[in-house]
């Protein structure tokens, strides 16, 4: 299941004749690192340099996932905890939006964007982020483990709601918000913005990569070096908390 | 109790806490989500091509996709074995290796992990099947099948309507440990040890007995998210199918409800159309996440 990571790396250090081979070899075998030190010259004459993309996609990968993890622990957490009218009628809501195809929403949000004024403004991609309802559902389904009893005995002494949530339900949540941030660095990452984000300045690292890419047989190498380095981020942040949600529950102790 | 006007307050502050805390979620999902949902069910009872306003037209485009539009009656069809074979496997295999990975050390599991999340992680994930697959003498298979003599000549695998099908079913399931696959593995890391010394003083004699009694009603809140997740992607299968059987693909073999969608919502401009297969697909789903949603709640039971 390693095998397209293991020969999307391969194929990055192999040498033009060798990505054009026929029949095509798995492994390379005169490893080159010439792929990747031809891309920083390929953006030499662009309008925006390399380094103003990376800038981009790195903000908006950050906030995107703080942002939307914070908004959908709080609203998870009163979501499960609290009991109020409405309460189940609006989780039903929230979890049934899952299932809709977002292809056709697409138009409607654009319309939505632009009626607000968010087009052409990170606002287009961070906000809508922030009301992910995969997040909220997740996040309420991992509480759901938080004993009641804990909660209510810090009530007891005398603990505020805001000390409860960040203090208590927070850190015995923590294997869900790690995952979450997979989830969401993966996403966001990868967002090209292209339909809401024009202005040269603010577009993305994907968004120049695949302009790169788009040049085809001409930019095979660097289009191999490309595919790898937008893979490690992804792949490093998935074996930090992976190793991470490991040592949660054996440390926090919070057992009912 | 002395007067009642602390807990009054209390209880005030505590709804004041929870309004705070729900609101900005609740304001951001209903207009970027639940407003362009209802939107395009609205936009389903109508003819809509993107520019002129939506003109109604009743239940039009209902009728015109069950009694004369055979292609979305194919689509339907395959989505439904697609779903059928790739939803309940799938959704088996996350929970049996989650559940094996969690008797490995911690830092074999998170390699483990990885290298079954990978395909969700990797961008190109079919070329290693088009490689594997490739209809010339030189691809993988193809090339095994002619050393055995079990074929004279080489298999068009993508394009024969015979193999399209499985070959679709077989790279979904090989990529359907993902978002619900993770959800399973954090959840198991929750579960309390100490419940099964209690279970076995309780009487609970194998691994199974355990598994059944003690960690999948633990489990119960990430199955149901975890079964949410691999239904809403066994019925939405349909970026793996045209980026190995093309778009259209032969015969429409390969052709799915999500092809037909992006087919009449991003080429042909009919977006009235697309959203009532839209509607459609979100019917079905919302089905089976019902009876879905029955099962788990006998699990343990």
């Amino acid at each position: 299941m390693l095998v397209p990571v293991v020969f999307s790396i391969s194929n990055s250090f192999k040498p033009l004749d060798e990505l054009f081979v026929f029949p095509p070899r798995f492994f390379v075998r005169n490893p080159t690192l010439d792929n990747f030190l031809t891309l920083p010259s390929l953006f030499s004459d662009s309008l925006v340099p390399l380094s103003r993309y990376i800038l981009n996609t790195v903000f908006l990968t950050v906030t995107g996932t703080v942002g939307s993890i914070f908004i959908a622990s709080m609203a998870a957490y009163v979501l499960e905890k609290k009991r109020f009218k409405m309460q189940n009628v609006i989780f039903n809501i929230v979890v049934n939006t899952l299932l809709f195809t977002p292809t056709v929403t697409a138009i409607p949000n654009f319309l939505i964007l632009s009626k607000i004024g968010f087009i052409d403004s990170y606002a287009a991609i961070l906000i809508p982020v922030m009301g992910s309802s995969l997040n909220v559902f997740l996040m309420k389904q991992f509480m759901v483990g938080i004993p009641n009893t804990i909660l209510e005995a810090a009530r007891i002494d005398g603990a505020g709601e805001q000390r409860i949530f960040w203090k208590i339900v927070m850190p015995s949540a923590k294997p869900a918000w790690m995952t979450l941030i997979i989830f969401s660095i993966q996403n966001l990452w990868g967002v090209t913005g292209g339909s809401y984000i024009y202005s040269e300045e603010l577009k993305t690292l994907p968004y120049a990569l695949s302009q790169v890419m788009s040049a085809g047989i001409v930019r095979a190498g660097a289009s191999a070096a490309i595919s790898t380095l937008m893979m490690i981020v992804p792949v490093c942040v998935f074996i930090i908390t992976q190793s991470n949600i490991m040592e949660t529950m054996m440390s926090s102790g919070i057992k009912e | 109790m002395k007067n009642a006007a602390p807990g009054k307050m209390r209880i005030n502050k505590d709804k004041c806490f929870s309004f705070f805390y729900l609101a900005p979620f609740l304001i951001i999902f209903t207009v970027f989500t639940l407003l362009p949902v209802l939107i395009s069910f609205a936009l389903s009872f109508t003819s809509f091509n993107g520019l002129e306003f939506p003109k109604f037209v009743f239940f039009d485009n209902y009728l015109d996709l069950f009694l004369s539009d055979d292609e979305f009656l194919l689509g339907l069809k395959n989505t439904l074995i697609i779903a059928l074979f790739t939803g309940p496997i799938g959704y088996f295999a996350s929970l049996i290796l989650a559940w094996l990975l969690n008797e490995l050390s911690p830092r074999l599991r998170a390699v483990m992990v990885l290298v079954f999340y990978a395909p969700s992680i990797s961008g190109g994930a079919y070329m290693i099947w088009q490689l594997l697959f490739n209809s010339d003498a030189y691809g993988y298979v193809n090339a095994i099948l002619l050393r055995l003599n079990l074929i004279n000549e080489p298999i068009q695998w993508f394009t024969d309507t015979r193999y399209m099908l499985p070959l679709v079913i077989a790279v979904t399931l090989w990529m359907s440990l993902g978002t619900g696959f993770l959800a399973l593995v954090a959840g198991l890391q929750g579960v309390d040890k100490s419940l099964y010394e209690a279970g076995y003083v309780d009487g609970v004699r194998n691994r199974w007995q355990e598994l059944w009694f003690i960690t999948l009603p633990c489990l119960g809140p990430q199955l149901l998210f975890s079964a949410v997740m691999s239904i809403s992607s066994a019925f939405s299968v349909g970026a793996v199918t045209t980026a190995l059987c093309g778009f259209p693909s032969t015969d429409y073999a390969a052709h799915t409800l999500m092809n037909h969608l992006e087919d009449y919502g991003s080429i042909r401009f009919e977006m009235g159309y697309a959203c009532a297969i839209a509607t459609i697909l979100f019917a079905l789903m919302l089905l089976t996440k019902a009876i879905a949603q029955k099962i788990i709640r006998n699990v343990g039971q």
